[in-house]
């Protein structure tokens, strides 16, 4: 396995920049998710490290080989296609064995890694067709194994099956990479899955990346206002910064909050799991009358709209506790946060 | 609606299908009935059966040789075609030719237009490339087999592109990602996953060429006859069952290479 890194990569097709300036370094033996809404550009990143596209400008250096201008087929890093794309003419052990025979590994080498391969993924068996979703994802996966990539790729690996074998196949995929230590770059627009799955996340939106960070780093401390509303939920308040740590919303409401960004217009974002109704919004800097709009019930949360004015909403998420008196639309409630719960981002950002 | 109406629609369309599968198999009836006539001359009821018309074609020289002609002309077009038609299709299928759609239908053409058009067009034409060239084109074996190759390739370009239309181009980048350069993956990845858009046109191609009349008749040179034109020039003389013996034999002949075919490839599937 190897260290990876991509050094201003971009990719333009006429005057559409699909991929900016892409700067990431993927640790040996670390499990890095490309996460982003549809067309953001990732699924071209990881096409690009592939070799199926070739970046208008920068750098892809796999080990301490600079393999931007390689074709696909030197360059060693095993890729598992959303669809599988699983020779459907072969065996599942000729599947696996291609990368194998490609690689020129003799004849003799082969059976037992192929074996080993599909022991790995817990399979044997006969055509691609006679497979179902989950066991044909393993092929696909045992097949870019078997040839030792030094980097292994996921495009979407779980977007095709269903929910609950998504649930272990994920588990089976993460277990799997730990072991062998591989380094990995997978791509996918599911948060959980990326949530569960990474060692780092890194999210992109048109072309750029907006960060890179663990889950706690990019659900704590988002860089800007597109990740505080990508990754979790935000609650968003229009208004402006009017003087060190004070926040003015557009509806009036004077709120402390612990960023220090400098006057003008900016937006507030809020988690709603860390606003407090009632009793408990005793003593907190920032409390204030709010009308409940809309309660959804969730089971183990109960969703609520509320608006703190004419203009200002805010979300809320409440647990459901034992003894939780249950929110009724068109009550009035005292809402609080702490200073710290709220984050400033400056206008643009 | 009354509940009887659909049910008179079923009888409807398979009274339908019932009289054109009639239509098409009653020739096939016929021949093969009269194939096995005792008497020359054919007439109803026969007199008694006999199987001597078959022991005459098989010893018929012209027949022979006719055989022989046909099936090298068909072997060869074949081949050319597909090798010609398969990276056409390809081509017309993979990229953004400059007047692809047009491409396509024109290659196409050779299916629909009028045998005796083609003939008369491939004629002039060969005429044409002799007068200029010097070299013997007409009536030769190259000429004939050049016009045949032209009534292949629109064989071959329909079922290739239609077995490309649904094919995953996906398994091509995974056998590249998994080291293979283009030429391997196109035979090992490729070719493999169109070849039964490749058997069936390669069967219907040279099923075409070793059938037709039409356009042979204007190519063939002295001493050269494909088997077709053999039978019509004896029917010219006679009309005993020898014809339909002969042409029985190749019912039969092309009947097993199909179900042949249909064994390794399912021809309902690409047709």
């Amino acid at each position: 396995m190897a260290r990876l890194s991509l050094s201003h990569l971009k990719k333009t097709y006429g005057a559409l920049t699909v991929v900016d300036n892409v700067d990431i370094t993927v640790a040996d033996g670390e499990f890095l998710v490309l996460l982003g809404p549809s067309g953001c550009g990732k699924t071209t990143t990881l096409r690009m490290i592939a070799g199926f596209i070739a970046p208008t400008s920068g750098a892809i250096t796999i080990g301490e080989q600079d393999v931007t201008n390689l074709p696909p087929w030197k360059r060693h890093c095993g890729l598992v296609f959303q669809s599988y794309a699983l020779f459907p003419h072969m065996t599942v052990a000729q599947n696996v064995a291609f990368g194998l025979e490609m690689h020129k590994v003799p004849q003799a080498e082969r059976g037992p890694r192929v074996a080993e391969a599909l022991r790995l993924v817990r399979l044997g068996g006969r055509y691609p067709r006679q497979l179902s979703g989950g066991q044909q994802q393993r092929v696909a996966l045992a097949r870019a194994l078997a040839m030792e990539p030094q980097v292994l790729l996921l495009d979407e690996p779980l977007s095709n099956l269903d929910a609950k074998l998504r649930l272990e196949v994920r588990i089976e995929i993460r277990e799997l990479q730990q072991k062998l230590g591989l380094t990995t770059i997978m791509v996918t627009h599911d948060q959980e899955e990326a949530l569960t799955m990474a060692d780092r996340l890194v999210v992109m939106e048109k072309g750029q990346v907006r960060q890179v960070g663990t889950q706690r780093e990019l659900y704590e401390r988002p860089a800007d206002r597109f990740v505080a509303g990508f990754i979790g939920r935000s609650a968003f308040i229009e208004g402006a910064v009017t003087a060190q740590g004070r926040f003015r919303t557009g509806g009036g409401l004077d709120i402390a909050c612990a960023a220090a960004a400098a006057p003008g217009s900016a937006t507030l974002a809020l988690r709603p799991e860390r606003i407090a109704i009632g009793s408990e919004a005793d003593g907190l800097p920032n409390r204030f009358p709010a009308r409940i709009e809309h309660a959804s019930y969730l089971g183990a949360l109960l969703d609520v709209q509320v608006a703190l004015n004419e203009q200002d909403r805010m979300l809320l998420q409440i647990p459901n506790r034992v003894g939780l008196a249950e929110p009724h639309v068109g009550e009035t409630v005292t809402i609080g946060w702490a200073e710290s719960a709220g984050l400033v981002y400056p206008q643009g950002a | 609606m009354s509940t009887g109406s659909p049910r008179l629609g079923r009888y409807a369309l398979n009274g339908a299908a019932a009289l054109s599968l009639g239509f098409i198999l009653l020739p096939l009836i016929f021949v093969t009935w009269l194939a096995f006539f005792r008497q020359e001359i054919p007439s109803f009821p026969p007199e008694g059966y006999s199987l001597k018309w078959f022991a005459g074609a098989a010893s018929n020289k012209s027949f022979i040789d006719g055989f022989e002609l046909s099936l090298q002309i068909a072997v060869a077009a074949t081949l050319l075609g597909l090798v010609l038609g398969v990276p056409a299709s390809l081509a017309l299928v993979r990229h953004r030719i400059p007047l692809g759609p047009g491409i396509s239908t024109f290659l196409l053409l050779p299916l629909v237009m009028p045998g005796i058009v083609l003939g008369t067009a491939t004629y002039v034409f060969q005429i044409e490339i002799e007068l200029a060239t010097q070299l013997p084109v007409m009536g030769s074996l190259g000429g004939l087999i050049a016009a045949h190759t032209l009534v292949v390739i629109p064989w071959v370009v329909r079922l290739v592109t239609a077995s490309l239309a649904g094919f995953d181009r996906s398994i091509e980048e995974a056998a590249q990602n998994l080291g293979a350069g283009p030429v391997t993956t196109f035979w090992r990845v490729t070719l493999p996953s169109i070849r039964p858009g490749i058997v069936a046109a390669a069967l219907f191609g040279f099923v075409t060429s070793f059938g037709n009349l039409e356009m042979s008749l204007f190519l063939v040179g002295p001493g050269r006859t494909t088997l077709p034109i053999a039978i019509l020039q004896y029917l010219e003389w006679k009309i005993d069952p020898t014809v339909a013996a002969a042409s029985l034999i190749q019912i039969v002949l092309i009947g097993a290479a199909m179900i042949v075919t249909d064994r390794y490839v399912k021809l309902s599937r690409v047709v």
